[in-house]
């Protein structure tokens, strides 16, 4: 498939052959097709991208908006209120850490999980390695992604916080809520195009997931065992890190990242395997 | 290398359809089914079987072992009634879904047209909306950049193509999209009936592109409800009926065999057995005649005489108010004209049980010379209920004798339009001679 298909004689070109069989039960995840398709997933990225803020007053604010204003009713409600400890850093700058890798990792997820459904017309009308479709809606998160932690970066400044040499870390701890997100999309955009009950399951799931996940309060609140257990919600490991490399706080969350990262591991492992299984019957039952 | 460009061996598609038919007898069962059913279907989920959201027990064969082979370079058309398996066939080729059983070998780089314009967003502008078409379709980016200006000039939308999609006519935006698709160069090309939309003219030029991609070598696999296109453009067609393949050969000949699939004839079409009719619980259709005003079935209709569409039926059931109407489509799928029965005996009265004949009569001097394909279909008026609706159920040639009384008048050559009507008309004539009354002069009718 890699050579151009200008119009030399046919004879001359090497033939690929594609052998289409009924398959069985668990199938290979064939994980080489997409990268064959790396354009489509660049240019499915891109448009999702392009075409997110269109129509919209506010435009890419948006993509600030969100958790620049959950992390101003946190530091009222929890911070100045219930005065929630936040590990000796000032408490807006301690929720915001959070809530922007929890904004990608939410927003990733609700959006690869509706995406299967959302591209209906793709599903029935053009082959592709269906994967492709549920990465590129986390892929395109990245870019409020970054929008987000600019305002992190301002944040900062303003507080007088320099980040530590840990940040070096910081795009492996991304990687780990990428992977998350990706993982448990790719279980409810499978899922979703069966059973349309995962639509209404997600927003409902996010704002659980969001009190399970130590972004209004330390994870320095549990005692040893349990903390380190904790990151089995592969983003207590995301939340800590972000905040441990950018903030300096507290002590270096290594035995929790590292559970939280083969929770993460798991459940893109198993997503994988899923999605791949289900993949055969999406055109026909979308 | 060898010379088989499509195998296609054994294969065979089951669809899981239907609902529940059993009626609840209990409330404590309804109950019951409705906190089990959910914990039922999630088990058949987690194993991984194709279940919708409803009880899916019912099945259908839509392709039942279909085998044969397509050379390379061949241009084959695959034509059927609605429900004969011929998308099913194109989709599992083109690995949107897979095929039930069986074993199918493509040789070369496949592309598939299921649809033009797959993946365009209103919001982008026409030329972001032709890379991503392009790469949905599996075009390389610097092909899509090589081929660009081409495309754009073959969508004749230069003007426009920094322009948002969703400000382009509909024309624009379909041109625009077939343009793309027009220059996938794959060797073998699967295309469903998208050719069925669009202007005549901007389709006639897609059908000459793709009549070259035939001629450079290129395998086609062309599925059609365009009857003369799959005549004119494919050497080979396949007819499928349930599922199965009913002919395999001269594309001619197999075209003939699906338009009158008994009565010798592509005039009249009859279904003796009430089994095999197609038909609701009300009304069933019984034949389709097209004849000339003594009664005469014919499949050759002078422009200059009238000529009766006759749809036979059987009210199975009494009190309906029924509405039997038919289309007519020309040589290239465009609808010329729909009729319905006004016939005011039964307009807007319910009609009791028993046999009619509908007969709609077309003037003389009002169609143009070519084929016709007649649509037959029948509905009931309130509530709405489509009773039967049958493509392609007749066709007819109408030809012009040349003997100059029709609206052609004494000019042989080429003639247009999708009607010809005879029109009356009138010239008036101011003569530069001097001293001399303006005079008035007209054509005698």
């Amino acid at each position: 498939m890699a050579q151009p298909a200008h119009l030399t004689p046919l004879a001359d070109m090497e033939t690929p052959v594609t052998v289409i069989t009924p398959s069985h039960g668990w199938v290979a995840l064939q994980l080489s097709k997409v990268w064959e398709y790396r354009e489509l997933l660049y240019f499915l990225t891109w448009r999702d991208i392009k075409v997110r803020y269109k129509q919209t007053v506010l435009g890419v604010a948006w993509a600030i908006i969100q958790p620049f204003f959950t992390m101003a009713v946190f530091s009222i409600f929890f911070g100045r209120l219930a005065k929630i400890p936040s590990d000796g850093v000032p408490y807006p700058l301690f929720s915001y850490a959070a809530l922007v890798p929890w904004t990608f990792f939410a927003h990733g997820l609700s959006q690869s999980s509706d995406s299967l459904v959302a591209s209906a017309n793709l599903l029935k009308k053009v082959y592709f390695p269906r994967l492709i479709i549920p990465i590129a809606a986390i892929f395109s998160s990245v870019v409020d992604f970054v929008l987000a932690f600019i305002v992190l970066l301002v944040m900062m400044l303003f507080y007088g916080i320099m980040p530590t040499v840990n940040v070096l870390w910081l795009p492996y701890f991304l990687l780990l809520a990428l992977t998350t997100s990706l993982g448990v999309g790719l279980w409810l955009s499978a899922m979703n195009v069966q059973f349309r009950d995962v639509r209404y399951t997600v927003p409902f799931l996010t704002q659980f997931w969001l009190f399970a996940t130590p972004i209004a309060y330390p994870s320095s609140l549990l005692s040893e065992p349990w903390r380190t257990l904790y990151g089995i919600n592969p983003m207590v490991g995301v939340v800590e890190s972000f905040r441990w490399a950018l903030l300096g706080a507290a002590t270096a969350p290594g035995p929790i990242v590292l559970v939280s990262s083969l929770a993460s591991l798991a459940l893109l492992v198993s997503g994988l395997f899923y999605f791949r299984r289900m993949e055969k019957t999406f055109a026909d039952v979308v | 290398m060898s010379d088989i460009a499509i195998r296609i061996e054994g294969v065979s598609k089951r669809y899981y359809i239907g609902g529940q038919q059993e009626t609840y007898k209990t409330l404590r069962d309804t109950l019951a089914d409705a906190f089990m059913s959910p914990l039922r279907r999630a088990g058949k989920l987690l194993r991984g079987q194709a279940t919708g959201a409803a009880e899916l027990d019912e099945t259908i064969w839509a392709l039942k072992d279909v085998s044969f082979e397509v050379k390379r370079g061949e241009v084959i058309g695959i034509i059927g009634r609605n429900g004969a398996g011929k998308s099913t066939l194109l989709k599992i080729l083109s690995r949107i879904t897979e095929p039930t059983t069986g074993y199918i070998e493509l040789h070369g780089r496949v592309g598939s047209l299921l649809e033009v314009g797959t993946g365009f967003h209103p919001e982008l502008t026409g030329r972001e909306n032709m890379y991503l078409n392009g790469a949905i379709l599996g075009m390389r980016r610097g092909e899509i950049e090589r081929k660009f200006d081409e495309i754009v000039a073959f969508a004749e939308v230069e003007k426009f193509i920094d322009t948002p999609v969703k400000h382009y006519s509909s024309g624009m935006y379909l041109r625009l999209a077939f343009a793309v698709a027009a220059h996938l160069e794959p060797e073998i090309l699967l295309v469903d009936e998208v050719l069925a939309v669009g202007d005549a003219r901007f389709r006639k030029k897609c059908l000459n592109k793709m009549q070259d991609v035939g001629q450079q070598g290129r395998t086609v696999f062309f599925v059609s409800h365009n009857m003369p296109a799959i005549a004119s453009l494919c050497e080979r067609a396949i007819l499928l009926n349930e599922g199965r393949i009913q002919r395999d050969g001269l594309s001619s000949q197999v075209v003939h065999a699906y338009l009158n699939s008994d009565c010798g004839t592509t005039a009249a079409r009859e279904w003796p057995d009430p089994a095999e009719a197609p038909g609701g619980e009300i009304a069933r259709l019984r034949a389709v005649r097209v004849r000339t005003e003594d009664g005469r079935v014919t499949d050759t209709v002078d422009i200059r005489q009238q000529v009766g569409l006759d749809i036979e039926y059987e009210v199975l059931k009494s009190g309906y108010v029924l509405s039997p109407y038919c289309d007519f489509f020309n040589e290239e799928g465009v609808l010329v004209f729909a009729a319905t029965d006004l016939d005011p005996t039964w307009r807007r009265r319910p009609r009791p049980a028993g046999i009619y004949v509908s007969t709609a009569w077309i003037p003389g001097n009002f169609l143009s010379e070519g084929t016709l394909f007649v649509k037959a279909a029948l509905a009931t008026m309130e509530p709405v209920i489509t009773q039967f609706n049958e493509r392609d159920v007749v066709a007819f040639q109408v030809i012009d004798c040349l003997e100059g009384e029709s609206a052609r008048g004494d000019w042989t050559g080429r003639w247009g339009g999708a009607v010809r009507p005879l029109l009356k008309w009138t010239t008036q004539c101011r003569l530069h001679t001097c001293n001399s009354a303006p005079t008035l002069s007209s054509r005698k009718d």
